[in-house]
């Protein structure tokens, strides 16, 4: 099992450039199954052993992809994720940085109600270590299969909790990088949802940032969930109305401060965890508490 | 990026929100000779991007064109220091002169992008003239918001319906409705990602002015919103951030702490900042490296940090996924060899490549702090920058 992510799955990348086929490269030598790249014109071309297509819709028709991996640049990455969605593709997971926020909002409109699930954007993807199967640009040596899920709107502090947990011993279920902009296609509500759901999973990292209000609505679910969460939010020292890198990541009113945050998470039944460098430890003490160790 | 209010003005008038009859002026005879224009009374308005102008000496009421010149004098020049800008302030560079309006009524309208539906709504409020928390935290029936259908577009309906709930009904209802439509538009047209119009004005003789503007537009749409983007004022940003973007980095904020700090990805920036506040210290700065595929982008990075003279100690906290350890670990050693850091260095490097970055690191002779994790990492720049 695992989420979204699994032995079934197909990957295409769209925008087979530099940094597309690099991860397409990482993806196979880990054990991903990378069907092959998409990108407009280049048709016909085969690069480091991928067969590049002109179309989403080829790579549907000719090798089931059911994943896509968007490397597309910002300006044309709204379409491409649009692209993906039309094909019928069932997971599309956006790496791309910089997308402007109205085009995220016409995605985010024309894909509610539709199959497609979108990851992202500006995130490191999904990796389920069990299966080998990895769309993002994750590190892989730091993974170790195990029961822990990860959800970060941050690509690096996926690294930094799933090393520290690793080095404890302590494997994990996959990953989801839902994404450090202001409007992304899975929230961490949902990304917790997933692996709730999912019978590999016995506990979750939450990693979330200051801004918004995403946490307060994740929040809202733990309430529910049988599964443990340890969380951290990022963003704690940083200054209001400052954007720290993320374009999401700005404080703007009470419900965008890590304090406001914590505190709903600590309500909500979640251990908090303040110092990053505990994230490990916490989850650790966590599940030896409640018997999952 | 943010606009000042002369420039939020201007954008909106284009879009068919009103606003008071007025100009920018950059010398006190030009503020004079508007102010003769304009006739009357007229207000002197410092141009800094920041609120709360009013309460630091920014804004004046002239009876007549002569005061309005030395008002003018006063405040162009002037440092505006508000509990926004911190104790360093803002320049002020020019003033807006505009007519004095008698106010009657103060409305609050604003469009802001809404994440988790993941639409643009705008927000009003009958209670004018205050912070907008305020209201929400004391008086959360007085805020009435609608969104926007991205499919769809702005409906005349939403705009009449803020337009009576906010008490803009009656006579003033047609310009009212029309005006939150237009506002729509200028924010939509202009990939805006915060227009505020607080105070709206309802003036004794019965009409509705934008009488203040507060306008930030989405950087990810520069590409395709060059003229706002021509509006670009540098003097409103920390010298130390547009040294930073013109090296090419973009996500650079100073701080007030003396570690210097150069990190991939904006969370574990932000979590850096954090760890080291743990460890009994500050950063210096903000820095998020992002991708960083040569070393030269890592020298221009540590040259920017090393020539911060507040700064005692850098940490380079870098979990390579796109980003290389080993290209991060080249830049840091070239940086340091060229003199352009001189202060104590503590490197942490996990994820790709990072035997090899490590490698490179233990060859290249230099005294650096070395840790393997995160927190450790932050203590060692702490003791060092001691």
């Amino acid at each position: 099992m695992g989420v979204l992510m699994d032995e079934n799955s197909r990957v295409v990348v769209q925008g087979f450039g530099g940094a597309g086929q690099r991860e397409a490269i990482t993806g196979r030598n880990y054990g991903t199954n990378i069907v092959c790249g998409v990108t407009p014109g280049r048709g016909g071309q085969t690069i480091e052993g991928f067969e590049v297509l002109n179309t989403v819709r080829e790579a549907v028709a000719k090798y089931d992809a059911n994943v896509s991996l968007i490397f597309v640049p910002a300006p044309f990455a709204a379409d491409a994720i649009l692209e993906a969605a039309d094909a019928g593709i069932p997971t599309a997971i956006c790496i791309t940085e910089g997308i402007p926020t109205l085009d995220m909002m016409r995605v985010k409109r024309a894909l509610a109600g539709g199959k497609t699930r979108l990851i992202g954007p500006n995130c490191p993807g999904v990796i389920n270590p069990a299966a080998k199967s990895r769309a993002g640009i994750m590190p892989v040596d730091v993974y170790l299969e195990g029961s822990v899920g990860v959800i970060s709107r941050s690509g690096t502090l996926v690294y930094e909790a799933v090393d520290q947990l690793t080095r404890l011993g302590i494997g994990q279920s996959g990953s989801v990088g839902v994404g450090g902009d202001p409007i992304i296609g899975t929230s961490q509500r949902e990304a917790l949802e997933l692996f709730e759901a999912d019978p590999d999973t016995a506990a979750i990292v939450l990693i979330g940032e200051i801004g918004g209000t995403a946490e307060q609505e994740a929040a809202e679910y733990i309430r529910t969930m049988s599964k443990p969460v340890v969380a951290f939010i990022a963003g704690a020292t940083a200054p209001p109305g400052r954007r720290m890198g993320h374009a999401g990541a700005i404080i703007a009113g009470a419900a965008g401060t890590a304090a406001a945050k914590q505190a709903a998470l600590r309500e909500a039944g979640a251990t908090v965890v303040e110092n990053p460098g505990d994230i490990g430890s916490t989850m650790q003490r966590v599940l030896k508490e409640r018997g999952l160790a | 990026m943010k606009l000042h209010e002369y420039q939020a003005k201007e954008v909106l008038a284009r879009f068919g929100v009103p606003v008071p009859k007025g100009r920018v002026a950059r010398t006190a005879d030009e503020a004079e000779a508007i102010a003769k224009e304009l006739g009357g009374r007229v207000v002197i308005k410092a141009q800094a991007h920041t609120g709360a102008r009013g309460k630091a000496g920014g804004v004046k009421l002239a009876n007549d064109p002569a005061e309005a010149k030395q008002f003018a004098s006063e405040i162009i020049g002037m440092t505006l220091v508000t509990h926004q800008t911190g104790p360093q302030g803002l320049p002020v560079g020019s003033v807006l002169v505009e007519e004095a309006i008698d106010i009657d009524k103060e409305i609050y309208l604003s469009v802001a992008i809404d994440n988790s539906p993941g639409r643009a709504v705008i927000i009003a409020s009958s209670q004018g003239g205050m912070d907008i928390e305020e209201v929400a935290e004391k008086t959360p029936e007085a805020i009435v918001k609608t969104h926007i259908d991205p499919a769809c577009g702005f409906q005349p309906y939403q705009g009449r319906q803020l337009a009576f709930e906010v008490g803009l009904g009656g006579e003033h209802l047609n310009a009212a409705a029309a005006l939150i439509g237009n506002l729509a538009k200028a924010f939509l047209e202009s990939d805006a990602s915060i227009v505020e119009i607080n105070p709206l004005a309802l003036t004794k003789d019965g009409r509705i002015l934008a009488a203040d503007a507060k306008f930030s537009i989405d950087d990810n749409a520069d590409y395709r919103q060059k003229a706002l983007f021509e509006l670009r004022d540098r003097s409103q940003e920390p010298e130390k951030e547009l040294e930073a973007h013109d090296a090419g980095i973009q996500n650079y904020v100073k701080l007030d702490g003396n570690i210097g700090c150069l990190v991939n990805g904006a969370g574990l920036a932000m979590a850096t900042l954090d760890a080291i506040k743990f460890a009994g210290g500050d950063a210096a700065n903000f820095l998020d490296i992002g991708t960083a595929n040569n070393p030269d982008a890592v020298v221009s990075a540590l040259k920017i940090i090393g020539s911060d003279p507040d700064v005692k100690a850098v940490l380079v906290n870098i979990f390579g996924g796109l980003a290389r350890t080993d290209i991060i670990a080249e830049g840091t050693i070239q940086a340091i060899k060229g003199g352009h850091v001189t202060q104590p260095v503590v490197v942490r490097l996990a994820g790709t490549n990072v035997e090899l970055g490590s490698k490179i690191l233990d060859e290249s002779g230099l005294d650096l702090g070395r840790a393997d994790g995160f927190a450790e990492a932050a203590r060692m720049a702490v003791e060092a920058a001691k």
